[in-house]
């Protein structure tokens, strides 16, 4: 592959930061900032704020997220999968099988091992 | 598109791997329906597994002779005589690494099915290890590997030394993982190939660009160096060996290490025979220093986990010996199986002095400071001699595995020495450390014979599969430091037409 | 090969048969804790053993050119695609091996006898020392007494190895074999409630300070496998000479049978160039050196002259055998060896083991031949040694160290004879002073035991209950053990003897009569070879020969001073007085080993038409030389000799001294007595120039430079701080200084970020992770740096 095929990918990757950098500074820039602490305090329905904003999640949480990366990846290579389904053939079939099967193992066990229910 | 054909994934001269990865998968599941008091069966049919894992290898390296060196997977796997001879002492190594964990999880309480199939799961790994032809397999089965031992470090849930130990594991071993990966990525841009051949054939001839090429073979030295230990790639090892429990202690100083030799070997003798001269001299000074480094640290340890950590890092350094004569063509073939022998004696020693350790552990973990084998010769003779013999065969004294083992390893350098005096050196230095190392080593002999133990001390009591691991590990010490020649020769055999 | 040959390797396949049966059902051989039946097995395999050596030893009579009886292939290594490195495992039956494998079985059984019943009253002492009772006791006499009997014939088998080993590679492993058999027979008692700790200490020093003389002997065998590219004998032999004129390439390749090399042939035709027997085989070319050896021998890319290697070879193996053979400068742990069981004393620290350099050095004299330099090393090492361990001798006052020291002067001597070339020589001498330097050991044994019935009998006596024997090692404590009326005297110092020899007459007789085979009295078997030695010495050098006067003549004195002590005079003690003749198992080896002390000498009588032993080594030692007699020396060596012994008998024998608090009559000398009485402060030497020192530097090494400098310094304080420095640097600038002022929301992510950086990197790990990118970094720079630029 010649360096010159990388230049569209280049020049997405450019505009996606630019946009960003735009997006994040434009208000910043055009906008008033007369900041008072009321203004800074977070938004409660208009009630004082009791503590602080960021509050701490349950450990559960990111169980259930690293867990779901299970199917994320599933997704992942299945998209492309079944985009090529007719040229791979019989051999896509059984590689994929294997590999669906390596991930329902470890659904198995995650579901056995009551990872996914809340209490 | 090419679709792979059957011919060129050629799945039959794969198949202990595959079966042994099918039978892991298998076994995770079943496990699930094992009550938990039964854990014991889930070990027995991991041993299982293992065996008729074996049974296919054996059915394999008998046939080897008559068909010769296979490629699998299009090429990213080679079998041939080194990787059999591998894989055998990986299926060994798990074997006794189980035996000895039944008899270790229950009495401290961490007794779960998952720790037998992260075996497993290691195992599939190192046998890919020893398999691999291509860096992105190497990488792969290197993931494979590493991952199931940062689990098995923080084994136990409830102490923290063993969270410590597998936090800093896995926290360091993503780093020199990304090290490695990096090293990959430079070759690949270095020779436009991943494969074993194809960069040892770029590089004989004109390289996209060379120094990419070599600083990438540098950093595939960082990634796995690393695995075995070696200075300065080692500090990780104390910490992971002390907090580990002490069965995942034992597989992994073996495991880990053989399997992390079998890429370093192979990756550096086949793909890059051009750049010997390059990594020649950085494997020298990295075994000289690990030797000094290993045996003159150990002096000071206190606790037996600890010492026998840093003993593992000199034991690294034995091996780097070995490599470090496999840069001239004429004597890989020689150097490396004498590597692979000596990874064979250490294996069995290394695991068998862990077994002994694991017999006096007490039930919270403690009883494994030095000074905790006083007077062992007394209550537990038997224990005890083992314990002398491992001692004996790790500091190579005549007549045990380990002397055999450094005789070939030691041999093989002076012969390279007519070469480099660097050989030279690094073989004095080999064996000026070894003399070291009668110290420490000696000091559990010292204790466990001639000084006076707690009357009182009380040792757990050893249930058959230790003492199966116990008297396996004793008697391979022996026979093979009396019959050297039985599988000495299957190492040479297997180097033949391999490397 | 003659058929008799075969049955080699039952030579030690016995012993070990004992080791195994001992072993494993020793105890069980003890269904009657007072049975002697696993010193009866030990004994019956010692016995087979040296009915084997006996018929090996005719089967040589008739085929002098001897055998090598295969076993098995040990190890084959492929070196080359052409070239295959094998070693067998294969018994070298020769002239040189059979004499060692008849003094070691035949001395070794005698010493096997004793042992039954030496070993059944110490065991008996101990229990009584630990105060056990009962089935406690029972077991303990199962145990003890089998395993000593295991440890002695594995022994026995471990110095069969090293004899018949036919590569330097046997011969290595049955070395190392014999010094763990001595390890942990020196260490037998190490549990022993006031001695233990002190028995340890002695068996540790004497491993340790032989893996110095092992590390010598390593080395050696490195560069002679790349030298020689062999360790089988023959062949380093035959391809070293074969060097000499051709080059190291040519000589490697080729095989013994292509080089025609047979040492036997070689005497022979030396002997038929001399045309008659005796007379001029004396002339033997022993002194003319092989001249330069200019052959480039390569080591790595570097080729050496021939001469520089051989000469470091052969000092290397120097080293291990003055390890072995306690020589200076390692013969310290000999004396502290004798913390084992006597048995043990006389057999392996007395007729056997400590013979193994001597034996190493006159099977490779082909190699010392070569290298004038190292022999004469060799000759001066022993000639000083023999005369320094005299000295120290004269001032001792425990009967064993007395013996402990005279062993080291005597392999002195034997060093200095094989140094001399004189190989004939230090092997006769070998073999005879194996037969009294045995009875001495056993007859001291005797003595220790008569003195500790003694003891018990004056305990019975008095009634008295308190303690159990004495620990008086000590010098500084023996002056002062007199006040406390219920210490026993310490059964092994001899100023608590005296007149023995009424109360024990086999013991004081024999024990005589080996005192005056050492001290060379004509005719018994001490005097022919010590004679030899001598006139070796006079011939080649006259250092030599005046060293080894000087410690015959105080040897002479020692041994004197010591009958006159212990056998002579007024019983000093009660125990003394009380003391009993030991049992006929104890005495018959005695009688035995004094018959061979007396006639030991024939097998090697100076004269023409005799000289057995020479003309039976030549078969095997290519450079073996018989000197002719010289009355002259003979003559002088029987005045130096008997002007030894009236001296002592005037100093120590006609007026005894009466109590055992007198001082010895030779202190008058003061501080040079005081000085051999501390062994010329040799431990105390080594404690501060080398052990000091070393665990000094290991501390240093643990300590400081791991730990504090390292591990504090390096790691916590110049790579953190840097790295905490630097990362406080990069981000309180821009934290503050930089991005505040403009954009806060990337300085909050900045600083966020380096705060997670943070929190993670907690602990050490982030040292160990810098550490490794230093790694990275170094294997970079020098892959770039050498390679790329």
């Amino acid at each position: 592959m010649l360096i010159e095929q990388y230049l569209p990918i280049a020049i997405l990757l450019a505009i996606a930061i630019v946009l960003s950098l735009i997006v994040v500074f434009i208000s910043r820039i055009m906008g008033p900032f007369r900041p008072t602490a009321k203004k800074l305090s977070p938004y409660e329905s208009g009630m004082t704020p009791m503590g602080p904003a960021v509050r701490r999640f349950p450990v559960k949480f990111y169980l259930v997220a690293v867990l779901f990366i299970l199917f994320d990846v599933e997704v992942i290579f299945l998209l492309p999968y079944s985009i090529l389904v007719q040229d791979l053939g019989v051999y896509g079939l059984i590689t994929v099988s294997i590999f669906l099967t390596v991930l329902t193992i470890g659904f198995i066990y995650e579901w056995k091992k009551g990872a996914l229910e809340w209490e | 598109m090419d679709i792979p054909t059957l011919e060129s994934l050629n799945l039959l001269a794969v198949l202990p791997a595959i079966i042994l990865a099918a039978y892991t998968g298998l076994l995770l599941v079943v496990d699930l329906f094992i009550p938990n008091e039964n854990k014991q069966r889930t070990a027995l049919l991991a041993i299982l597994g293992l065996g008729a894992t074996g049974v296919a290898l054996g059915v394999q390296i008998n046939q080897y002779s008559a068909i010769g060196d296979q490629m699998a997977f299009g090429g990213l796997v080679i079998v041939d005589g080194y990787a059999l001879f591998l894989q055998g002492i990986f299926l060994l190594s798990a074997i006794l690494g189980i035996l000895m964990a039944m008899n270790y999880l229950p009495r401290r309480g961490i007794e779960r099915g998952e720790y037998y199939s992260l075996i497993l799961f290691t195992t599939v790994g190192s046998m890919f290890m020893a398999l691999a032809n291509d860096l992105m397999v190497v990488f792969v089965a290197l993931e494979l590997l590493s991952i199931p031992l940062y689990v098995l470090s923080a084994f136990i849930r409830d102490d923290p030394g063993s969270e410590e130990a597998g936090m800093k594991y896995f926290l360091l071993g993503a780093f020199s993982s990304a090290f490695f990966v990096y090293g990959v990525a430079l070759i690949y841009g270095g020779t436009g190939t991943t494969s074993l051949d194809g960069v040892a054939a770029v590089l004989a001839g004109e390289a996209l660009n060379l120094p990419l090429a070599l600083v990438g073979m540098g950093l595939l030295l960082v990634g796995l160096g690393f695995k075995v230990a070696a200075f300065p790639f080692h500090m990780w090892t104390p910490d992971v060996y002390q907090g580990a429990p002490t069965a995942a202690t034992g597989f992994m100083s073996v495991g880990a290490k053989v399997a992390g030799f079998a890429a370093l070997i192979r990756v550096l003798v086949t793909a890059f025979p051009g750049a010997a001269q390059a990594w020649g001299l950085l494997v020298i000074a990295i075994a000289i220093l690990t030797m000094i480094l290993g045996n003159v640290t150990a002096i000071s340890q206190s606790n037996a986990k600890r010492m026998l950590a840093y003993s593992s890092i000199a034991h690294a350094g034995y091996i780097l010996v070995a490599l470090s004569a496999a840069q001239f063509p004429e004597l890989a073939q020689e150097a490396s199986s004498a590597a692979l022998f000596y990874m064979l004696t250490y294996t069995i020693t290394n695991l068998g002095a862990f077994a002994v350790v694991m017999a006096i552990e007490k039930d919270d973990g403690s009883g494994v400071e030095i000074e905790d084998f006083a007077g062992l010769a007394k209550s537990r003779p038997a224990v005890a001699l083992m314990m002398l013999i491992f001692m004996l065969s790790l500091t190579g004294l005549p007549v045990s595995a380990g002397m055999v083992g450094k005789f070939f390893v030691f041999g093989v350098a002076i012969n390279a020495a007519s070469q480099s005096v660097w050989l030279a050196i690094v073989a004095i230095v080999g064996v000026l450390t070894s003399v070291v190392s009668a110290f420490y080593y000696m000091r559990i002999v010292y204790m466990m014979y001639m000084r006076d133990g707690d009357e009182e001390a009380e040792y757990p009591a050893i249930k058959p599969a230790l003492g199966t691991a116990l008297a396996v590990t004793g008697i391979g010490t022996l026979v093979l430091g009396f019959l050297p020649t039985l599988l000495f020769d299957a190492a040479q055999r297997a180097l033949i037409a391999g490397l | 090969m003659q058929a008799i040959f075969a049955i080699a390797p039952l030579i030690i396949i016995l012993p070990f048969a004992g080791v195994f049966i001992n072993a494993f059902f020793g105890r069980r051989l003890m269904e009657n804790p007072d049975s002697p039946a696993p010193g009866i097995v030990a004994s019956v395999m010692a016995g087979g053993a040296f009915t084997v050596a006996l018929l090996l030893f005719i089967g040589l009579l008739n085929d002098p050119a001897g055998a090598q009886v295969p076993l098995f292939t040990w190890m084959s290594i492929q070196i080359s695609p052409e070239r295959t490195f094998v070693i067998d495992w294969t018994l070298r039956v020769d002239t040189l091996s059979s004499i060692m494998m008849l003094v070691v079985t035949g001395v070794g059984t005698l010493i096997h006898i004793y042992a039954i019943g030496y070993m059944q009253f110490d065991v008996e002492e101990n229990v009584h020392k630990r105060h056990l009772h009962g089935a406690e006791a029972d077991e303990f006499k199962r145990r003890y007494f089998s395993r000593f009997f295991t440890f002695l014939n594995l022994f026995l088998g471990s110095m069969l190895i090293l004899v018949t080993g036919n590569t330097f590679l046997t011969l290595f492993v049955g070395w190392e074999l014999v010094g763990l058999c001595s390890f942990l027979l020196i260490g037998f008692w190490n549990d022993d409630p006031e001695k233990g700790v002190a028995n340890a200490k002695a068996a540790n020093k004497a491993f340790i300070v032989n893996r110095v003389g092992d590390f010598g002997m390593l080395m050696a065998i490195f560069l002679l496998f790349w030298s020689f590219g062999s360790l089988q004998f023959d062949e380093v032999f035959s391809r070293g000479e074969c060097m000499i004129e051709g080059s190291q390439a040519d000589c490697i390749t080729l095989s013994p049978e292509e080089l025609d090399w047979n040492p036997a042939a070689t005497s022979e035709e030396e002997e038929a160039r001399s045309g008659a027997i005796g007379v001029l085989a004396s002339l033997a070319p022993a002194e003319e050196g092989p001249g330069e050896l200019n052959t480039l021998i390569f080591l790595g890319a570097v080729g050496f002259p021939m001469g520089a290697v051989v000469t470091a070879i052969t000092l290397l193996m120097l080293l291990g055998a003055t390890g072995k053979s306690a020589q200076i400068p390692l013969f310290v742990w000999l004396p502290d060896a004798m913390a084992g069981p006597t048995p043990v004393s006389a057999l392996i620290h007395a007729a056997t083991m400590v013979t193994a350099g001597i034996y190493m050095i006159t099977r490779s004299n082909v190699l010392f031949h070569m290298a004038p330099f190292s022999e004469t090393v060799v000759a001066v090492v022993g000639g000083l040694t023999a005369l320094v361990a005299a000295t120290i001798a004269v001032a001792q006052f425990d009967i064993k160290k007395v013996l402990a020291y005279s062993t080291i002067s005597q392999l002195g001597f034997m060093i200095a004879a094989v140094g001399l070339g004189g190989y004939v020589a230090g092997i006769f001498h070998l073999a005879t002073h194996a037969f009294f330097k045995a009875l001495l050991f056993l007859g001291s044994g005797s003595v220790i035991q008569g003195m500790e019935r003694g003891i018990l009998a004056g305990e019975a006596g008095h009634g008295d209950e308190h303690g159990s024997a004495h620990d008086d090692e000590h010098h500084a404590e023996h002056d002062d053990h007199h006040d406390d009326h219920h210490a026993h005297p310490d059964p092994q110092d001899m100023r608590n003897m005296g007149g023995l020899l009424q109360r024990m007459p086999t013991t004081g007789w024999t024990y005589i009569i080996g005192s005056l085979a050492l001290a060379g009295i004509v005719p018994l078997a001490g005097f022919w070879s010590k004679d030899e030695i001598l006139l070796d010495a006079n011939n080649e050098s006259l250092l030599v020969y005046i060293l080894l006067s000087v410690a015959s003549f105080l040897t002479a004195f020692y041994m004197t001073r010591q009958v006159s002590l212990v056998f002579f005079g007024q019983p000093r003690t009660d125990a003394a007085d009380q003391a009993t003749e030991s049992p006929g198992v104890v005495t018959i080896p005695l009688i035995i080993l004094g018959a061979l002390s007396v006639f030991g000498g024939l097998m090697n009588l100076p004269f023409e038409g005799f000289h057995q032993l020479g003309h039976w080594l030549e078969y095997s030692v290519t450079y073996a030389h018989i000197p002719k007699f010289n009355l002259t020396v003979a003559v002088i060596s029987t005045v130096v000799a008997l002007a030894a012994i009236g001296l002592g008998w005037l100093v120590y024998g006609r007026s005894p001294s009466q109590s055992s608090e007198d001082q010895d009559p030779l202190a008058s000398t003061g501080p040079l007595f005081g000085f051999l009485e501390a062994k010329w402060y040799w431990d105390e030497l080594y404690e501060a120039v080398l052990i000091r020192p070393f665990t000094r530097l290991s501390d240093f090494f643990a300590n400081t430079l791991d730990w504090n400098v390292f591990h504090d310094w390096f790691h916590d304080t110049l790579l953190s701080g840097f790295f905490v420095g630097g990362s406080q640097i990069m981000s309180k600038p821009i934290d503050q200084g930089v991005v505040d002022g403009t954009v806060n929301g990337l300085a909050n992510l900045v600083s966020g970020s380096s705060r997670g950086l943070r929190r993670i990197q907690t602990g050490f790990v982030r040292n160990y992770a810098l550490v490794v990118a230093l790694g990275v970094v170094v294997i970079v720079i020098f892959l770039v740096a050498r390679f790329v630029l």
